[in-house]
């Protein structure tokens, strides 16, 4: 494994079949250590089953994942101390108490009394100092997740996967969520994001993987992903009724509210062509807008685009 | 889609054989035990009345008839059957609601992250199982002591008795628990195995009272001697001798041990 001993996680090769269906396909990216790296991929991309098999609930066909140079099979112990894994759907034990829960997570990685200290920490940080004592099935899901997300942080892991961490949750838990595991990461922890919101991964992420259908599209820092988009938005509302001009029609990338969205290339459509074109054609403009790409339109672009090669053997 | 595949051994070089995780372990066992403390209306005072009610109903029925063996009376008889047959089910569910309950909430997903090994995960569902049953026969033994006077003819044969048997149970209960996926799966285990076997297992009669065939079968049947083992250790007579029962017993233990480690290290059931 091409382990370098600044990578948190080391994923090599890793491919695993349902059946017939291919869930990863030769998957082998790092993820290193300090990093905020996000891993999005449409729904069925595979994104799961990786994290589940560097979690330890499903084993791997092929390939190898280390975590922090622990193998997560010949050292399985190891490997699984050094992570903390958010699981997506809302889990929880009715038994318990929120603070007995904690604790019990706490002893499965070996820690005693003192992780209470710590723990008691997490309930004032993750806003459940007030239902502490409160059954886990009277939570509401809201509360539910921030449980679930101290049980994972429980042993202090250095390195965090956090899937699909707010889905359905309120903005005010979102806020919470982020700022505590912005502490965290700038206090050294490597934090692993899968999400559907792309806004979230875009302000968080220093580098994100794009996986569809098992293999992995793209792996670059935030900024290269949105620098290597080579369009632009131009949203125009047209003041007077009118055919758009034959040549800008194959630029519409869509049309909302009687605004017409055009995607234009950087290089090969400027503005001031645009523009010229409506004159032309005795079109008065309304409203003019412009917008930069953002993730969800890299997102779609790679996801969608199945002619593009995936990353091959991944990017290191 | 989810296909089933075979499971196979992890290479030898892992841990998973290995007990290494102490506070991990004594973690999981109190955390067993306080699930079944936190409901223990349901879990030890519900099959203790059961029981009793089985002891006042049939020592009433059989008042007055001959004696199972000599100088005991029947009511006498019924009581180590009866606890034993309580430990065998409470035993057995004790592990089996516990494993399934959390595979069907989805909660189990914490103990598999976690860094615990198979025999951590065995004996501390077997632990708590065993505080279980021992909670129930000490209930049953104190409140049938009001009414009949019970000998203790040899202490350690009923500890390890109780202890090979509760033990087996348990071990049958995780893995009822590791197969099961759905309640249904276990009310099978628990209406089709567990229940006939201590129905047939001479708790409220002498095997020697059976028609030839049922005679044999019993003999084949562990809860049998797990029955007759814990009587001898009360009175010092049984249908059996002790060490035939002792041998059974851990042999049954053995089995069902090995059986469960194996699903235990290799994921069967648990780990795609």
């Amino acid at each position: 494994m091409n382990t370098s001993s600044t990578d948190a996680l080391s994923i090599d090769g890793v491919r695993k079949a349902y059946g017939k269906v291919q869930a990863l396909d030769g998957v082998s990216f790092n993820i290193r250590r300090g990093e905020f790296f996000g891993l999005l991929g449409p729904n069925g991309a595979g994104k799961s089953t990786l994290i589940s098999i560097i979690a330890g609930l499903v084993r791997a066909d092929e390939g190898r994942i280390g975590v922090l140079g622990h193998d997560t099979v010949r050292d399985w112990r190891s490997a699984r101390r050094l992570i903390g894994v958010v699981p997506q759907e809302l889990v929880f034990d009715p038994f318990f108490k929120v603070v007995d829960m904690l604790r019990i997570q706490a002893g499965y990685y070996g820690c005693g009394r003192e992780s209470w200290p710590w723990i008691d920490e997490m309930l004032v940080k993750l806003d459940l100092e007030s239902k502490r004592n409160a059954s886990m099935r009277t939570l509401s899901g809201g509360m539910k997740r921030r449980v679930l997300i101290a049980q994972a942080l429980v042993h202090r892991p250095p390195v965090v996967i956090l899937d699909e961490p707010t889905a359905g949750v309120d903005v005010e838990l979102r806020r919470t969520l982020w700022s505590f595991m912005s502490e965290l990461h700038a206090k050294g922890t490597t934090v692993v994001l899968t999400t559907h919101y792309l806004e979230e991964a875009q302000d968080l992420c220093e580098r994100i993987a794009i996986i569809d259908k098992g293999k992995v599209r793209v792996i670059e820092t935030t900024a290269q992903l949105l620098n290597r988009h080579p369009f632009r938005f131009l949203r125009i509302k047209l003041a007077n009724e009118g055919a758009l001009p034959e040549s800008l029609r194959p630029l519409v990338s869509g049309e909302k509210n009687g605004s017409i969205e055009l995607r234009l290339d950087r290089e090969k459509h400027p503005i001031g062509g645009v523009f010229t074109a409506l004159r032309a054609a005795g079109l008065d403009l309304e409203d003019v807008h412009t917008r930069e790409p953002d993730l969800e339109d890299i997102f779609i672009e790679l996801t969608h685009d199945n002619s593009r090669p995936a990353v091959a053997g991944g990017a290191r | 889609m989810n296909q089933e595949k075979k499971p196979t051994l992890l290479p030898p070089e892992t841990d998973l054989a290995r007990f290494s995780d102490r506070v991990g372990f004594v973690t999981l066992t109190v955390k067993e035990i306080k699930r079944f403390w936190s409901v223990l209306g349901q879990t030890v005072t519900a099959p203790v009345i059961t029981a009793l009610l089985y002891l006042l109903v049939f020592a009433q029925a059989m008042q007055g008839r001959a004696q199972v063996y000599p100088g005991v009376s029947y009511t006498e008889f019924l009581v180590p059957g009866l606890v034993m047959m309580t430990v065998i089910q409470n035993a057995f569910a004790n592990s089996s609601s516990s494993l399934t309950q959390s595979k069907i909430m989805g909660n189990l997903v914490f103990l598999l992250m976690a860094p615990l090994g198979a025999w951590e995960w065995f004996a501390a569902y077997v632990v708590a199982a065993l505080v279980r049953a021992a909670l129930v026969a000490v209930a049953m033994l104190l409140v049938a002591l009001l009414f009949v006077p019970l000998p203790v003819h040899a202490p350690l044969a009923l500890l390890a008795m109780f202890l090979l048997s509760g033990a087996s149970l348990a071990v049958l209960g995780l893995i009822a628990g590791i197969v099961a996926s759905k309640f249904d799966h276990l009310a099978a285990f628990t209406n089709f195995i567990i229940t006939p076997l201590s129905f047939l297992s001479g708790v409220f009669y002498s095997v020697h009272a059976l028609p030839p065939f049922w005679y044999v079968a019993s003999h084949f049947n562990p809860f049998f001697y797990m029955i007759d083992g814990f009587r001898y250790g009360f009175f010092g007579q049984a249908d059996v001798p002790i060490g035939l029962s002792l041998l059974w017993a851990a042999g049954f233990l053995a089995l069902l041990s090995a059986i469960c480690l194996w699903m235990l290290m290799t994921g069967y059931k648990l780990r795609r």
